[in-house]
């Protein structure tokens, strides 16, 4: 098998099974509008400050939603030993392991991006700023799931990852959280925000690139 | 290699085998925390009594003596570690590892010795406890590095494997610190212009600069004597079944 059609073949293989158990792709977006939901209710309804903080609300609950689904990324496959034979493929680990990141990404990340800007009009967010929300969750929920990844193989061969990986992976995911978060910020009073866009995709290029690396060793690693 | 003159890379051969790193460090020792107490007498000397108080801040500038060498070794082990973990992974030196995850304990503690001496100065100076500045936001975020790769050390049973996990983690965090940081720095000026926090670098003078180098190699110092005191604990640990170590405690009874 070539290393296209292999490359290609993990992406249908893991969208078929997420088809299949639906609950994998409802729980993160559940997540993510209920997290949203929580916050008016803890700090009180007033359109102004909901307003101010719209922005970060949305990126925070994208980035709590992200980390959330990726136990869902390795686990299964680490658990039934299909991970094993993907490791022995005589294909290069990196590329088969970005397929899987790109399929788990278009599996949480992407539904992401359709609710987003319901509940940013519910938050009573600008219209002019909601595209570039969409732009930014569009460049930024990828570099989360690139980044969450080396978490995961880190973490997949232990029984109870899931404290431990959020304290590997959240500190990652600041400068996302940053120039996403002020690049929604400044779109909303009518700023230019070129910068953080450009950076945003510097981040996602560097990620696609370098972040397949160490997952592939860290891997190779929990299965040794 | 070639470049490298042969008894350095005999040395580096020999320190690379257990039972010689011990008694080595062993040796070494005592001339360290002997070299430590020294350096570290004459910096707090120099830098408590000698040197001059600041005409604003008075006397409770002199914390930078402990506060800003342990920043300044919070950034400097955490390279250590990624590098010591690079060699680990690459040739499989077991004393790499063991140098890499000893350093964290020390780099977290240092991090947050920077921080809680940060806070102290910041109160009577700024008039709070925390300010959401670029540096100390930074600097909070490589202590939850550290805690990171301590928590991951810990969460994996076979050291062996858990040393490699932290190696993958330590240089993934070293490819991400300068962007945190200037992330963080932007974050920062984006937000809020100068303000207290934001100090025109001080020249400083040399009867205050001298006492803080001292203090700097003095930490250094502290730093290699920990670290060589944990990881000869750790090897002993890992090496338990292993020949030498038995002979040494039979000898030793």
């Amino acid at each position: 098998m070539s290393l296209s059609r292999a490359f290609f073949a993990v992406i249908r293989r893991d969208l078929v099974l997420a088809l299949r158990h639906r609950s994998e792709i409802a729980n993160p977006l559940l997540f993510f509008i209920l997290v949203i939901t929580l916050f008016p209710l803890g700090i009180g309804a007033q359109p102004h400050l909901l307003q101010a903080i719209a922005p970060g609300i949305i990126w925070v609950s994208a980035l709590l939603a992200a980390m959330l689904s990726l136990d869902n990324l390795f686990r299964s496959d680490f658990d039934d030993g299909s991970l094993e034979q993907m490791l022995l493929s005589p294909h290069p680990t990196t590329v088969l392991v970005l397929a899987k990141i790109i399929a788990h990404w278009l599996v949480t990340g992407l539904p992401l991006l359709i609710v987003a800007p319901l509940l940013a009009v519910f938050l009573g967010m600008p219209n002019h700023s909601l595209g570039i929300l969409l732009l930014t969750l569009l460049l930024g929920t990828p570099v989360l799931s690139l980044i969450g990844a080396v978490g995961v193989a880190l973490t997949v061969g232990l029984r109870r990852g899931g404290m431990i990986l959020s304290l590997l992976v959240l500190p990652l995911y600041v400068p996302v959280l940053i120039f996403a978060g002020n690049a929604v910020q400044m779109a909303g009073s009518g700023l230019p925000v070129d910068a953080q866009i450009n950076i945003l995709i510097a981040i996602l290029l560097m990620a696609l690139v370098l972040a397949p690396l160490p997952v592939a060793a860290a891997l190779k690693m929990s299965i040794h | 290699m070639f470049l490298i003159p042969d008894p350095v890379v005999r040395f580096f051969h020999r320190m690379a085998s257990p039972p010689h790193f011990y008694a080595f460090t062993g040796r070494l020792m005592p001339w360290l925390v002997v070299i430590f107490l020294l350096v570290t007498a004459v910096g707090l000397y120099g830098g408590l009594y000698l040197a001059p108080a600041d005409y604003q801040q008075g006397d409770s500038y002199r914390i930078i003596y402990i506060h800003v060498p342990s920043a300044w070794m919070s950034l400097f082990i955490y390279v250590v570690m990624a590098v010591a973990g690079a060699i680990g992974l690459i040739w499989r030196i077991k004393l790499a590892e063991i140098v890499a995850i000893s350093s964290a304990p020390i780099g977290a503690s240092f991090t947050f010795i920077a921080l809680v001496t940060g806070s102290l100065w910041g109160k009577p100076m700024w008039g709070t406890w925390w300010v959401w500045d670029a540096r100390l936001t930074s600097e909070l975020i490589l202590l939850f590095l550290y805690l990171g790769v301590i928590g991951l050390y810990g969460a994996i049973d076979d050291k062996r494997i858990a040393s490699r996990a932290v190696a993958i983690l330590a240089l993934v965090g070293v490819v991400n610190i300068p962007i945190i940081h200037y992330s963080v720095e932007w974050w920062n000026t984006l937000h809020q212009g100068p303000t207290v926090t934001k100090m025109d670098k001080p020249s400083i003078h040399v009867s205050m600069l001298i006492p803080l180098l001292l203090m700097a190699v003095s930490f250094k110092f502290y730093y290699l004597i920990a670290m060589l005191q944990r990881a000869r604990t750790e090897l002993l640990l890992r090496e338990r079944n292993a020949q030498w170590v038995k002979n040494m405690v039979s000898e030793s009874k």
